[in-house]
């Protein structure tokens, strides 16, 4: 068994600005893939908005810089993830495609193990 | 032998230690013991004792032997028995060909693995350079393992959409066999005949598909041709000069009615119509009797959902010859800037045979000599050099 970040990919600007029904739609559909896959997460969180984010980076001097916004300006913002044990990738896949991304995609990316 | 040895290991760069490993053990024995009744079952039997050998050894097991399935436990020679080995030769091209794999790669990985083309080989069947391959298939080895892609042949609801790449892999290991890139013989038996043996897998397995069909009709029709390819004395013979009543009638006779199943569908994929074009040879009693416009036709279908620079080629020379050199020049023309052909020596070797027949002797002259630069195989060279001849004269 192994573990996988699903990161997904959304149109914030379409999320926040959808009334309530939407938001209560989608998280009707979160639970329903919570509980069809229980026994694969591990965790999972959905983000603020990116206009709440704070990114932090080193200047060549080594001073930190604090901006506002997220770290890379990406088309679709990052608005959450879920923490997954699969057995193998097409495991993986088979529970990422059933996460609820209306206005973007998820990405599925292996956890990295040390010894 | 890799193949089976991958599904003991679980870890291809492993698999392919344990293989160099039995070659290398063959080398030191059978010189004193002699070479054995089963020389294959041998080093495949070795090859998998070894890679258990490293696994056992390997403490953190877990982690080298990630999904893979059997786990075998003392091999025996009974292990080698042709359904095993049929079976995972399929297991290993699915894997190759998973959609997780960059595209590219799926083919490369394929090419390399399963049919031992060295990285060079498979670098020129893409036209690009040995680093670049090497890099991508080291990237999607890494892939494999790193992301756990499963060694298996697919649950049946997803084989139709994962079997075009497959089917892109067998077409291009039947293309490089048929006409090899590199070496002193025009053709590679061994590669065509395994994507034969690939081919008849995938039409059992899947005997609906249309492609699967169109698929196996171009390589029977294709390779119908083989006993006329090659003169007595070595030379290339041109598909005008072939003597059609050697071509082998049992193979178009199979061909030809997959054709028509593959033509069924309402929007024909490529393999069915590259079939159509190769059936519209095999039943064509001689050369002048071609009919090169329905020939171009199917190419201009052909291009339509497949717009590779190479079918593009092929098409120009259809052109040519339906309606003239002068025609078949400017077609081709067309793709002087196209990069991937950049170095094919198929391009400049069409140019050379147009301008010739213009009359263009000393174009035709540059062209013959561009295409001798570019072409790395011993009987294509010796025709060119020998049209070379012709056009000094």
């Amino acid at each position: 068994m192994a573990e996988y970040l699903i990161l997904i990919y959304g149109d914030e600007s379409a999320f926040e600005n959808a009334g309530p029904e939407v938001g209560g739609q989608m998280m009707k559909e979160h639970v329903v893939f919570g509980e069809r896959n229980a026994a694969a997460l591990r965790g999972g969180n959905a983000l603020q908005s990116t206009s709440t984010a704070t990114s932090l980076r080193k200047d060549a001097a080594g001073n930190v810089s604090v901006t506002d916004g997220a770290f890379a300006e990406t088309k679709e913002a990052l608005g959450g993830y879920y923490l997954i044990e699969a057995a193998d990738l097409d495991e993986a896949l088979a529970i990422a495609k059933q996460v609820p991304a209306p206005t973007g995609g998820v990405e599925v990316r292996p956890i990295r193990v040390f010894d | 032998m890799l193949a089976a040895t991958v599904r003991v290991t679980g870890d291809i760069d492993i698999a392919e230690e344990c293989v160099q490993d039995a070659y290398a053990r063959a080398l030191a024995t059978w010189s004193t013991t002699g070479i054995p009744s089963k020389p294959g079952a041998w080093l495949t039997t070795v090859a998998k004792r070894r890679a258990i050998d490293v696994a056992r050894r390997t403490s953190t097991q877990d982690r080298t032997l990630p999904l893979l399935v059997e786990q075998v436990a003392a091999p025996e020679p009974g292990d080698l028995a042709p359904p095993d080995i049929v079976d995972d030769r399929l297991r290993l091209i699915f894997t190759c060909c998973h959609p997780a794999i960059a595209t590219d790669a799926q083919v490369a990985l394929t090419l390399r693995l399963l049919c031992g083309l060295t990285t060079a080989e498979v670098g020129r069947a893409f036209l690009v350079s040995e680093a670049t391959m090497a890099a991508r298939i080291t990237r999607a080895k890494k892939k494999i393992a790193t992301a756990r892609i499963p060694y298996r042949v697919p649950p049946i609801e997803d084989l139709p959409s994962r079997i075009d790449a497959v089917l892109t892999v067998v077409h291009l290991l039947f293309s490089t066999g048929h006409t090899a890139p590199v070496g002193a013989g025009l053709i590679r038996r061994d590669l065509v005949e395994r994507s034969l043996d690939l081919a008849r897998i995938l039409r059992a397995l899947l005997p609906d598909d249309a492609d699967v069909a169109g698929l196996l009709a171009l390589i029977l029709l294709t390779d119908a041709r083989r006993a006329t390819r090659i003169g007595d004395d070595g030379q290339l013979v041109l598909l005008a000069d072939q003597d059609r009543s050697q071509w082998d009638r049992a193979a178009i006779g199979e061909g030809i009615p997959l054709v028509r199943e593959a033509l069924r569908r309402r929007q024909p994929g490529r393999f069915a119509l590259m079939a159509a074009i190769a059936a519209v040879h095999a039943e064509t009693p001689s050369w002048d009797a071609t009919d090169w416009q329905e020939i171009v036709g199917l190419y201009d279908l052909l291009v339509e959902i497949w717009p590779s620079p190479v079918v593009a080629l092929n098409r120009a020379v259809a052109v040519g010859l339906a309606e003239g050199p002068a025609a078949g020049l400017e077609a081709l023309d067309a793709l002087a800037t196209e990069p991937l052909l950049a170095t094919y020596s198929y391009l400049a070797s069409a140019r050379a045979d147009f301008l010739r027949r213009l009359g263009r002797t000393r174009e035709a002259r540059d062209a013959y000599e561009e295409a001798l630069l570019l072409s790395e195989n011993a009987v294509e060279r010796t025709f060119l050099a020998d049209r070379l001849g012709q056009v000094e004269r």
